[in-house]
This record gives structure tokens, C-alpha cells and sequence, in this order.
């Protein structure tokens, strides 16, 4: 008889693989992205492809240093998405080097350091976003009011060129801080909380995303978009997308309440800042989150928690970042507590008595 | 006899390096590592204490029943100690504002107990002290790499404040490495200390690994002649 391969039961492939997960993710950042480097133009754009660019490289680098099949992995879209999430985070005019330095920390560093793609313990975006924030605190929060690509205001693609490059000049003339800046920097100096928001855009352009922020986190109708595209896809499951929304929507819900001048109300909170992007791309990581649905529904719920606790009382504007980071040290604890029942056992782990018939 | 001094010395300085072997005392050394001039003031500090502790516990080996070394050894690194941090409070009072906060914690580095432990409640006076003189070098050898890495990527300088360590003669170490630099404040604070320390950490094992690969030899470390070192 001739050898033929090893016959395996009746199994069949869903399909998925890292390149299709991958691909599908980008395709729901597609929106929020395009938005993002619409309202933000030429400076956006440049950012934006030299963190993706300087993402592959270092893959590349750090794929050759660990002696793994350069190849195979550079073009799986796990270095190119992470490159695409990272860039998303960042302030839409930054110089070049703050673009290529966390696609440093976010590859090398947060990712290969730790063994590679499905190794790393930290999500390496958000490590990547707390190394430049808490070294580089001016560069990072030199947040501005869009001005369309081609718009008045906006700069041609020589002075975008030169912004890219060099960094903005006069950079304090224009810029714009974000509300959750506006809001800790007023209610620090003793400020009324429906003072401060009186002043500022209101919900529509917040939900829209016609508001200062980050490059691609701006527009929360178009993030919401692409989180349901990947829910619909199976790409994510519901848990801690909707773990994260309820508990941010309780906590500052019952702390509004109680004092409507001193926090801010649910829909402020959960249409600014990074929250509905992390909420659905950040804690939706498949490494660095939970393996169950109750692990996902504890691990969404804590990064709201503290994301709410880091946004009202710290220091900091926005705490997303570190409060990911914080419940990704959790993750190997919530596995071990929350685990799902062994198939023919009990959930203490005994095998099942059957009667004898 | 002078083959035993060359191990101990190989050992201190790289193949039983206190840091980058050992991974003992990172408490120090991430706290005062954000510039090369502390990690130098700190390494010369622990050197003085190891290489007294070395002498005093070789010396008094015989009489310290086994059952209470521990204690014993920890009386003797606190008398040292405190000799030392009133000897930079006294002479070098500049440099103790800086590292004041750090010294008194030599008594709980663990290094000199383990160099009490194990090396220097076994030996002879001289070698014990030779072996404290090596450790030593070996740590501050570390210190200074790693404070001077983090110190030219964190704020752009190197040797910082090193006339208030050296005397005025040393003005001239004090460089600025990169002008109108910024710099990367993660670096100096503790986290950047781990990164340092893990990409040296890193870098060492991989050129071990390589020189390991190009002598041809299965397992056992080797020294720069190629001798074998055996621990």
C-alpha cells in the first residue's frame, strides 16, 4: 500500500487564520481612519503612513534578530495593523520620530520582546502610547480643531511636508486641547462643570468627531461602525465591548447624579477620547484579553472602572492606556479563576458519575 | 594560586557578573541609575563596603558559629554601612543630597550578604577581600553602563554633576551628548531602567551564545583565553 497522509476525523476549517483576521479588522478601521485623515489632511496622512512603515521595518528587524521566517510573518497584517492602531492613537500632527518610535516600543519592545505575535502579555499599542505619552507629554497632547483635507485652513502638501518632518512651529497658536483636557485643566482651576461644556462643542460633533483628538479616534459613529462590521463577522465577540460601555455608562451615570457639577454625564464620557475605539479594537485584542466570555466581561468592566477612576480623580485627561495595560497584568489571573467546564467533568473538575444501568 | 585570583576576577567583572549574571541588587540599581555619575557614586560606595566585608567576615569566620552567621554577617555590613554613609555625609556632602536616600539601603543589598555567604565565610582574608574588590567593580561596571545609557537617552547628557562625585578636576567629564535635547523621561524614571537593563541583559547572552557558537563547545563557559571557567 502506498503512504497517504494521516486520515483526521470529520473536521472541517472555518477559515480563519491571521491574515483573515487581520484583513478583516483593518477593513472595520477603515472608516474612523479615512475620516480621521480627511479631517486632520496632509500632516495626518504623513504620520500615518510612516508609523505603518516604520511598523513593518522594525517587524522586519526584529523577525530577523529572533531567526523567524522573515517572510512568512512580515505579511501576515499583524505588524501593519499594529503600525494602523498605533498611528490611530496619536496626535494628528506629530513630528515623524514620535510615529517611528512607537512603532518601536509597540513591535520590539511590547511585542517581540516577549516572544512574538501570541506571546505578548501587554497590548503593545497601548504600550506604545504611555512610553510617548509619559516621555514626550507636549508632543502628545498638541491635539487641534480639524481643518479638512483642501479646506482654508488646512496646510498645502509642502508645509504638511515640513510639519512631518520638522514639527510644528508655532504650534501653540493653533492648537486646541481635547475635552477631556479642557474639562481636567477647568475643573482644576475651580470651574463649574456646565460652565466648562457650555463653551465646547456638544454631543453631535463629539459622537460625529468634528473635535480635537487623537488621529482616528475622534469620529465615534464610524468606530461604532467598524465595531459592529467586526461583531457581525465574528471577528470579536460582544463581551468586553459591552462589559467596558456598561460599566463606564453606570459608574459616571451614578456619579452625575450625585453631583452633575463636578462629573461629567455617561454619553460625554463614553463618546470622547479613546474610549469607544479601545472599547472596540483595544480590549477585543485576542493575546492580550481573557479566553472566556466571563473573563472577557471582568476584563471589560475593569478597564472601564479604571478608566473612569484614572479620567475623574488622576492626573492625567484620559486614562484608557493605563488602564488597559493594568488589566492586562490580570489576564493570566482571571484565566486561572474563570475557567470553562471540562468536557465529561464537573465544574470542580471531578469526572461525572454515571449510574450504572 | 594567581589562577584563583584571575577566576575570582573574571568571575566579578563578567561570567558571575553581580547584575548581569546574578540579576541580584536591581532594587539600587534602577533607583539611582538615571545618571552615569550616581551609578558610579553608588558602585564605588558598595564596592568599599564589599571588600571591608569581605576582610572583616573572612577574618572573623572561625569565631561566628554557623547557626547565628546570618545575623553576624548583617551586624558587620551594618557597622560598614554606616561607616559609609557617614564618610560621604562628611567629605562628599554634594554627591550625599543626591544619593543620601540610597546608601543606608547598602545594608540590604543583597549582593554583600551573598558575597558573605558564599564566598567570603569560606576563604582566606585576601582572597575574600579581592573577591569584594571584583564584585564590586563588577556592579559599578554595570551602574555606570547602564546610567550612562539611560542617562544619554533619557536627557541627552553623560558624566552629569561628576565634579560634585570626582572634585573640580573631573568638570571636564560633564557632557552634553545631544544639544537642545529634550529628552525621554520614561528612561530616567524606574521603568526605563528594566528596558535598559533587559535589552543589555539581552546583548550579553547573545554574544555569549555567539562566542559560544565559534569556540564549538557544548555548554560551560569560557573565558577570553578559552580556558574553561567552571563555577
Amino acid at each position: 500500500m502506498t503512504a497517504r497522509g494521516p486520515i483526521g476525523g470529520p473536521h472541517t476549517h472555518s477559515g480563519a487564520s491571521v491574515g483573515r483576521t487581520m484583513g478583516l479588522v483593518a477593513v472595520a478601521l477603515v472608516p474612523a481612519t479615512a475620516y480621521g485623515l480627511y479631517a486632520f489632511g496632509w500632516p495626518a496622512l504623513f504620520l500615518f503612513s510612516g508609523t505603518v512603515v516604520a511598523a513593518l521595518l522594525w517587524e522586519a528587524l526584529s523577525l530577523k534578530l529572533a531567526g523567524k521566517p522573515v517572510r512568512l510573518f512580515l505579511f501576515d497584517g499583524s505588524a501593519l495593523l499594529t503600525g494602523w492602531i498605533v498611528a490611530m492613537t496619536l496626535p494628528p500632527w506629530a513630528p515623524w520620530w514620535i510615529g517611528v518610535l512607537g512603532a518601536f516600543v509597540a513591535i520590539v519592545l511590547g511585542k517581540h520582546a516577549f516572544g512574538g505575535l501570541g506571546q505578548n502579555v501587554f497590548n503593545p499599542a497601548m504600550i506604545a502610547r504611555i512610553f510617548l505619552l509619559i516621555s514626550f507629554p507636549v508632543e502628545m497632547t498638541q491635539f487641534l480643531e480639524p481643518r479638512p483635507l483642501l479646506s482654508p485652513g488646512a496646510p498645502g502638501l509642502a508645509e504638511s511636508l515640513a510639519i512631518f518632518v520638522f514639527g510644528h512651529a508655532g504650534f501653540d497658536a493653533i492648537s486646541s486641547a481635547s475635552l477631556l483636557g479642557t474639562v481636567k485643566t477647568a475643573l482644576g482651576q475651580g470651574t463649574a462643570l456646565p460652565d466648562i461644556l457650555s463653551n465646547s462643542h456638544g454631543l453631535l460633533p463629539l459622537a460625529i468627531g468634528a473635535v480635537p483628538g487623537s488621529l482616528g479616534e475622534t469620529s465615534a459613529v464610524l468606530l461604532v461602525l467598524g465595531g459592529l462590521f467586526l461583531l457581525a463577522t465574528r471577528v470579536i465577540t460582544w463581551h468586553a465591548p459591552v462589559a467596558m460601555i456598561a460599566t463606564m455608562a453606570a459608574l459616571s451615570g451614578g456619579f452625575h447624579l450625585a453631583d452633575p457639577a463636578r462629573f461629567l454625564d455617561p454619553a460625554t464620557q463614553l463618546l470622547s477620547g479613546t474610549f469607544l475605539f479601545a472599547a472596540f479594537f483595544i480590549v477585543t485584542d485576542y493575546v492580550t484579553a481573557p479566553a472566556t466570555g466571563t473573563g472577557k466581561l471582568i476584563f471589560g468592566a475593569g478597564v472601564a472602572f479604571l478608566t473612569f477612576v484614572i479620567r475623574t480623580f488622576a492626573a492625567y485627561p484620559e486614562g484608557i492606556g493605563f488602564a488597559v495595560l493594568l488589566m492586562n497584568a490580570t489576564v493570566p489571573l482571571i484565566d486561572h479563576v474563570v475557567r470553562p467546564r471540562i468536557y465529561g467533568r464537573t465544574r470542580s473538575g471531578e469526572p461525572i458519575r454515571y449510574e450504572e444501568r | 594560586m594567581s589562577d584563583d585570583y584571575r577566576r575570582i576576577a573574571l568571575d566579578g567583572i563578567w561570567a558571575n557578573n553581580v547584575v548581569f549574571s546574578q540579576m541580584l541588587a536591581l532594587c539600587p540599581l534602577l533607583a539611582v541609575t538615571g545618571t552615569a555619575t550616581n551609578g558610579l557614586g553608588m558602585g564605588l560606595a558598595t564596592t568599599a563596603v564589599l571588600i571591608a566585608s569581605g576582610f572583616l567576615v573572612a577574618l572573623l569566620r572561625r569565631l561566628i558559629e554557623p547557626e547565628i552567621r546570618i545575623p553576624a554577617f548583617v551586624l558587620v555590613i551594618a557597622i560598614l554601612v554606616t561607616i559609609v554613609d557617614l564618610s560621604i555625609n562628611a567629605w562628599l556632602h554634594d554627591l550625599y543630597k543626591v544619593l543620601g536616600l540610597f546608601i543606608p539601603l547598602i545594608v540590604t543589598n543583597c549582593v554583600i550578604l551573598g558575597r558573605a555567604e558564599s564566598f567570603a565565610s569560606k576563604a582566606r582574608v585576601l582572597p575574600a577581600m579581592f573577591d569584594g574588590l571584583m564584585m564590586g567593580l563588577g556592579f559599578t561596571l554595570a551602574l555606570v553602563v547602564l546610567g550612562a545609557i539611560r542617562e544619554i537617552l533619557g536627557s541627552g547628557t553623560l558624566f552629569a554633576n561628576a565634579s560634585l562625585l570626582l572634585g573640580e578636576h573631573f568638570r571636564i567629564l560633564e557632557t552634553t551628548v545631544i544639544p537642545d535635547y529634550k529628552g525621554v523621561l520614561l528612561l530616567i524614571l524606574p521603568p526605563g531602567g528594566f528596558i535598559v537593563l533587559a535589552l543589555l541583559l539581552a546583548a550579553k547572552r547573545s554574544f555569549e551564545l555567539r562566542r559560544r557558537a565559534a569556540v564549538g563547545t557544548r555548554g560551560g563557559d569560557r573565558d577570553v583565553g578559552g580556558k574553561e571557567i567552571t563555577i
